[in-house]
């Protein structure tokens, strides 16, 4: 066997073997989406998005856990969007490379890793205790945009940073102060990767229930929110509930409404997707 | 990077049936009738308790339409904690209060009336395929779950000499859990001491699976739990040797449990009321209700009823409190 032949062989085992890892995690995530959607689909009709908590596994519905989840999601982007994205520009185009915001930035990396609960009891003290927001939607939603920050303002600052410095610099030379360069020219180049952030972020947000139990989320409420100031039940809380019921039917609904968080989260990441390309293909150098 | 085609005019839809739905969703609600019960219930604790609780919050929405009741799941430990600063009207428990709690409390002039509401039967089981073990004592059973078993009791036959020359694995409740706090406190003497060496969760579920799927298995958690999966798991009969209160082993039973021969493993579940909440009428409203619908409803929903002459009693007991609580409140 000639020298060119082992590397061409060496080359072939190196795809399968790529293959094979890109496999184990498709396989097990569709196992677990097969498994759910088996066990779940059957279940979801309008009575059970339409219906209040109950008992019964059979008369129960997701109706204040959906309305609560898509209210977190609104509001947290809302609050977590404008103060990721701004804080991430700065870091990027105005902070100096000094001692504090090395330290700043050390801090935002080390936070994208803290366990969610430990948001949760921050919450709890500041939005819910000293802000007397109680377990609010908002208390909830703020709680959530603590957690969600580090991820949007790291990606924000991945994507100032991959804007060409030549457009940049043709902006300086028309004349443009540098808000101007960045308002005009690279938060809209930057907007696709900044978008993606979000969508990772949201998608993050989304599933979480331990940090909302924790400031006071419920888990039966029969009423749907009618103002940031409510209290509030979402998706992950009932499916954890139901989870942990001993009775079999209990967990038929907690599959069926996994679904519809699944379908929640594709449908915002499809906003955001369809957004995020509409803004590249406006992006022209 | 990945690269998504999408159909925009379908997309589109998609987006604006979203929106119409989030409308219509939250509009509604706040039409409150004349002359009719209104107010907020606030309630929050055990998770074990709550199926009771919701099931009566779901009843009692068409005796009082315009009460908002609402339910969390915060733990028996932190619902105490809500309850002791006066955040919570009601309760969830499946423990007694604890004397640092019961200070707290009252450090914040918050006093309060304990109602048992149901039965619990912490049931001990085994794997099918286990066929050696057909009772336990509570000896045994303090031997294997005490601390100072941790690494050292480790085989059946340590436990009882007839039995065989296997590891024997345990599975119980996170130490999180009411349902520890009470087994420890009825096993080893102590609540919150045993060994660390054991299979924990938080989910009973996932004690059901382990048990079922181990021949080697042992563990313990609610009633319930078993009572749905019969078929998947053998009951160990408990013998406490004390003939006074039944003779022998005692299996966990809806009769067992409730005239309290099955002894000490069926614990009674609580909730716990405010004084300030029971001086408003919807919360006094509630209360009855739920002592009066309890007996039905936790059996609904995998619990024992305690025997109906208890119901009067803790109703009596609210009664008083209540008259008690409202005196006070009326005078301002």
């Amino acid at each position: 066997m000639t020298n060119s032949d082992i590397n061409r062989l060496k080359d072939k085992a190196f795809q399968v073997f790529g293959i094979f890892c890109t496999f184990i995690g498709l396989v097990v995530l569709a196992v677990f989406l097969i498994d759910i959607i088996v066990e779940g689909i059957t279940r979801i009709d309008w009575d059970f998005l339409t219906n209040l908590p109950s008992r019964r596994a059979s008369r129960a519905g997701i109706l204040t856990a959906w309305v609560g989840t898509l209210w977190i999601l609104v509001l947290t982007t809302l609050i977590a969007f404008p103060l990721g994205v701004a804080a991430g520009v700065y870091l990027e185009e105005y902070g100096r490379k000094n001692r504090l915001n090395n330290f700043i930035e050390i801090n935002i990396a080390n936070l994208a890793g803290v366990p969610s609960i430990i948001y949760g009891l921050l919450g709890l003290e500041i939005f819910v205790r000293q802000m007397n927001l109680g377990g609010s939607l908002l208390a909830g939603a703020l709680t959530l945009s603590l957690l969600i920050l580090p991820i949007i303002i790291v990606t924000t600052r991945e994507a100032v940073k991959a804007v060409p410095r030549s457009v940049r610099d043709g902006s300086y030379a028309l004349g443009a102060s540098k808000w101007q360069t960045i308002w005009n020219q690279v938060l809209p180049a930057s907007f696709g990767g900044i978008l993606t952030g979000i969508i990772l972020a949201l998608s993050r947000a989304v599933g979480e229930a331990a940090p909302l139990i924790v400031i006071g989320a419920l888990a039966y409420v029969p009423f749907t929110p009618s103002s940031p100031f409510d209290e509030f039940t979402v998706l992950p809380i009932q499916i954890f509930n139901w989870t942990s019921r001993p009775q079999e039917e209990f967990l038929t609904n907690a599959a069926a409404a996994i679904i519809v968080l699944l379908v929640i989260t594709f449908l915002l990441n499809g906003i955001a997707v369809y957004l995020r390309n509409r803004q590249q293909k406006k992006v022209k150098w | 990077m990945l690269n998504f085609r999408l159909n925009y005019s379908k997309l589109n839809a998609a987006v604006l049936l979203g929106g119409a739905l989030m409308f219509s969703a939250c509009g509604g609600n706040n039409e409150g009738a004349e002359g009719e019960l209104a107010g907020n219930i606030q309630i929050d604790g055990s998770s074990t308790v709550y199926p009771i609780t919701e099931a009566v919050a779901e009843e009692f929405r068409a005796e009082a339409p315009d009460v908002r009741v609402t339910v969390g799941v915060s733990g028996t430990g932190g619902g105490f904690k809500k309850f002791t600063r006066g955040d919570i009207d009601v309760v969830d428990a499946s423990r007694q209060i604890k004397p640092s709690e019961d200070s707290l409390a009252q450090a914040n002039g918050i006093s309060y009336v304990e109602l048992p509401v149901a039965y619990d039967g912490l049931t001990v089981v085994v794997n099918p395929e286990n066929d050696w073990v057909k009772d336990i004592t509570l000896e045994e059973l303090k031997k294997i779950w005490e601390p100072a078993a941790q690494g050292t009791i480790t085989r059946w036959n340590q436990i009882r000499p007839e039995w065989p020359d296997r590891e024997i694995h345990l599975y119980g409740p996170g130490v999180e859990s009411g349902t520890y706090d009470y087994f420890t406190e009825a096993i080893v003497g102590e609540s919150g001491a045993s060994r660390g060496d054991y299979t924990a969760s938080e989910d009973d579920n996932v004690l059901v699976q382990g048990v079922s799927t181990d021949p080697n298995a042992l563990g313990f958690f609610g009633y319930a739990y078993y009572e749905e999966n019969q078929d998947k798991l053998k009951v160990v009969p408990v013998d406490d040797q004390n003939d006074s209160n039944g003779q022998g082993a005692i299996l966990p039973t809806l009769e067992t449990v409730k005239d309290g021969t099955y002894a000490p493993l069926s614990r009674p579940l609580f909730i716990y009321v405010n004084s300030k909440a029971s001086a408003r009428p919807e919360v006094v409203e509630f209360v009855n209700f739920y002592l009066d619908n309890a007996p039905t409803l936790s059996q609904e929903v995998g619990y024992i009823p305690m025997p109906a002459e208890m119901y009067q009693e803790q109703k009596q007991k609210f009664e008083q409190f209540a008259k008690g609580t409202s005196a006070p409140q009326a005078q301002k």
